[in-house]
């Protein structure tokens, strides 16, 4: 961009200001509404932090906030795991047949409509007699976002030089050894921001949520949608602005972690 | 000479003091192939101690195959490999006393210079006084200090080059192999990093096999050099004997270049050669290193090997063995230290003279149209049978 100081034409601007407010005036308005006085969500009756009190004490929001993140973080380190695991077996293993099948198989998830996997996943679960809750929730945010995450780790895999692990082994590096000595630090990015997206991808999932949870144990999506369904209350405004304010954090912690590790990845490898 | 090359001490710059010792690299009937693809087709080689030794040839001729096999990263479908007596064909990688530069230099981009030359020793369980000593030595060697803290994306191609070269070299390798290693260098710097690379090969006493396309840059640096083609060893000689000695037309062609005459043996007394030819006529040829057997042979003479001259060379005693063909040049370009010419002979073919321009005022140059004799003598032929 520095190499092209051309002035944005008027119609740039235009079309930028109207992009931008198209994709944030919703999220803004809901943010503004968060802190309104009134308990009519339409008026405007002045800043308050009333909404926010009240949130904390609604126990069973609450608890599906928790639920929901505990959802999100155990799914996001198993997928985060066996994703890390399929990437590297897909791109390091030259040799095996099938190769071409199964990465396609690992992409599949990405483009089947959610109402298939949750319908799927549900009926493996009645079928199996698992009991629905927690555990089956996890397990299907992980068959989800693992796919997102061998995607993420397999193209850092493909960008790397194949000699690099070649040089490392040519130095007295073990095949394993240089596995962990030379690409490991170089992919820990691309797995950082694999987790960091398995995890927004389960905090944010309504639909296969549904299908696989059970009594007790709604996510948070699940609980807005039941609440919303009889009415917008404030409150709602509240609990998704802070669910947007975490997300955020998580991106930019996400997009900082890969800047700063792309610029020194100052002692990543242990040696 | 042409079949007792390979075994052949080598009559070049080399000691020969070292070799009577066995080789330090003994490559034995080795083949290497890629599904049906025959990339190295039984290759055998010596390699001495303190030899620079490059394996010369076209892309795709297999040369680097069989470089990776001497690293470990390919395993040789037949044949053996001995270091120092010992079959390593399947050691692994990392358990042998072989280094190897990557074309690409695959330097580690998270690490620093010092820790990408420290990562080997590191492995090898030298203590910290000890690496960092050994690092310091590397980074005079290669002329690097002060920049032990950069990142590689932070240095020029030239200096990525050398921190690779230090890198390999600091474990203090039996045999470094290079590969292709200044290929991504422009031509100036390439120039000068081969006497560098010639310095520090002669300074540390190493054994270096380099891969290389570059016939001039084989030539430069090595003791001596093994030609292949199409997965062969077609000619292992020193950089002299490769180019004034080639055992078949194609390397005479791939080594440098080349006037050609196919003809048939006509008479033969002792080493000198009677030889018709359709293009030029009875030439004669002496060829006192091969026996020649077959009828139908090829000639060739380096242009520089072929003069010209407006009325030809005075015909005393010997003169009448010169060889001589009138013709026309037909194109002349001026390059600095030498100029070519283009001559078409009378039969239609056309030749070409490399003369030194060793006089600044040149006064009898020829032009385009200019008639010429273009005479050498028998000792400057090569007869090739294939």
């Amino acid at each position: 961009m520095a190499a092209r100081v051309r002035r944005l034409s008027r119609f740039n601007i235009v079309s930028l200001t109207l992009g931008l407010v198209f994709l944030y005036l919703p999220i803004v308005i809901l943010v503004v509404f968060s802190f309104n006085a009134s308990r009519l969500v339409t008026v405007w009756g002045g800043w308050s932090l009333r909404w926010y009190r009240e949130l904390f004490n609604d126990s069973a929001m609450i608890e599906a906030a928790w639920m929901s993140l505990r959802v999100a973080a155990t799914s996001a380190s198993i997928a985060t795991l066996l994703g890390t695991l399929a990437a590297v077996a897909l791109s390091r293993g030259e040799g095996f047949k099938g190769r071409t099948l199964f990465s396609g198989m690992l992409y599949a998830p990405l483009v089947m409509p959610e109402v298939i996997t949750g319908l799927s996943l549900l009926l493996l679960f009645v079928a199996i007699n698992a009991e629905r809750g927690f555990w089956t929730v996890t397990i299907a945010h992980t068959t989800l976002t693992m796919c997102f995450v061998a995607v993420v780790v397999q193209s850092r895999l493909g960008s790397l030089d194949k000699s690099l692990e070649e040089a490392a082994m040519d130095l007295g590096c073990s095949p394993p050894r240089a596995f962990l000595a030379v690409t490991r630090p170089l992919i820990v990015p691309a797995i950082v921001a694999g987790w960091m997206l398995a995890f927004t991808l389960s905090l944010d999932d309504l639909v296969i949520a549904s299908f696989t949870t059970g009594p007790g144990a709604a996510t948070l999506p699940i609980r807005i949608y039941s609440e919303v369904r009889l009415g917008v209350k404030p409150e709602i405004n509240a609990i998704c602005t802070l669910v947007i304010a975490l997300i955020a954090v998580v991106i930019i912690v996400a997009s900082l972690v890969a800047k700063l590790s792309s610029v020194k990845g100052e002692s990543a490898a242990p040696l | 000479m042409v079949a007792a090359a390979e075994l052949a001490p080598p009559t070049g710059a080399f000691e020969p003091g070292k070799a009577v010792e066995p080789p330090l690299l003994r490559i034995e009937g080795v083949a290497k192939n890629f599904g049906s693809f025959r990339a190295v087709n039984g290759v055998s080689l010596d390699i001495r101690a303190g030899e620079f030794f490059a394996l010369l040839g076209p892309s795709g001729c297999g040369k680097t195959t069989l470089l990776r096999m001497l690293a470990g990263f390919e395993t040789p479908d037949e044949g053996r490999i001995l270091l120092d007596g010992r079959d390593i064909a399947r050691v692994l990688p990392h358990e042998r006393p072989v280094n190897m530069m990557f074309q690409n230099y695959a330097l580690f981009p998270h690490l620093n210079v010092r820790d990408n030359i420290a990562f080997g020793l590191k492995r090898a369980r030298m203590s910290r006084a000890e690496i960092a000593v050994r690092v310091a030595e590397m980074m005079a060697l290669v002329k690097l200090e002060g920049l032990e803290k950069r990142k590689p994306d932070q240095l020029s191609g030239g200096q990525r080059q050398r921190v690779a070269l230090a890198r390999s070299l600091a474990r203090r390798p039996k045999l470094l192999l290079l590969d292709e290693p200044l290929a991504a260098l422009d031509k100036k710097l390439r120039e000068s990093t081969q006497i560098e690379l010639m310095e520090v090969q002669r300074r540390l006493g190493m054994t270096f096999i380099i891969v290389t396309h570059d016939q001039e840059e084989a030539m430069t640096v090595a003791n001596r050099i093994g030609v292949m083609d199409a997965g062969r060893l077609d000619q292992v000689a020193t950089p002299r004997e490769l180019y004034e000695a080639p055992n078949s037309r194609w390397i005479a062609e791939f080594v440098g270049d080349i006037n050609l005459f196919q003809g048939e043996v006509t008479s033969r007394v002792q080493s000198d050669l009677t030889i018709a030819t359709r293009e030029a006529g009875t030439l004669t040829a002496s060829e006192p290193h091969s026996a020649i057997s077959k009828t139908m042979v090829f000639l060739a003479v380096r242009p520089e090997k072929i003069k010209l001259s407006r009325h030809g060379p005075a015909a005393d005693g010997e003169g009448s063995a010169i060889n001589r063909l009138g013709g026309v040049v037909t194109d002349v370009s001026y390059l600095g230290g030498t100029t070519t010419y283009k001559v078409k002979l009378d039969s239609g073919v056309v030749i070409r003279s490399s003369m030194a321009n060793t006089t600044r005022l040149d006064k009898d140059s020829h032009g385009p149209g200019q008639r010429v004799v273009a005479w050498f003598t028998p000792d400057d032929c090569v007869v090739l049978e294939q």
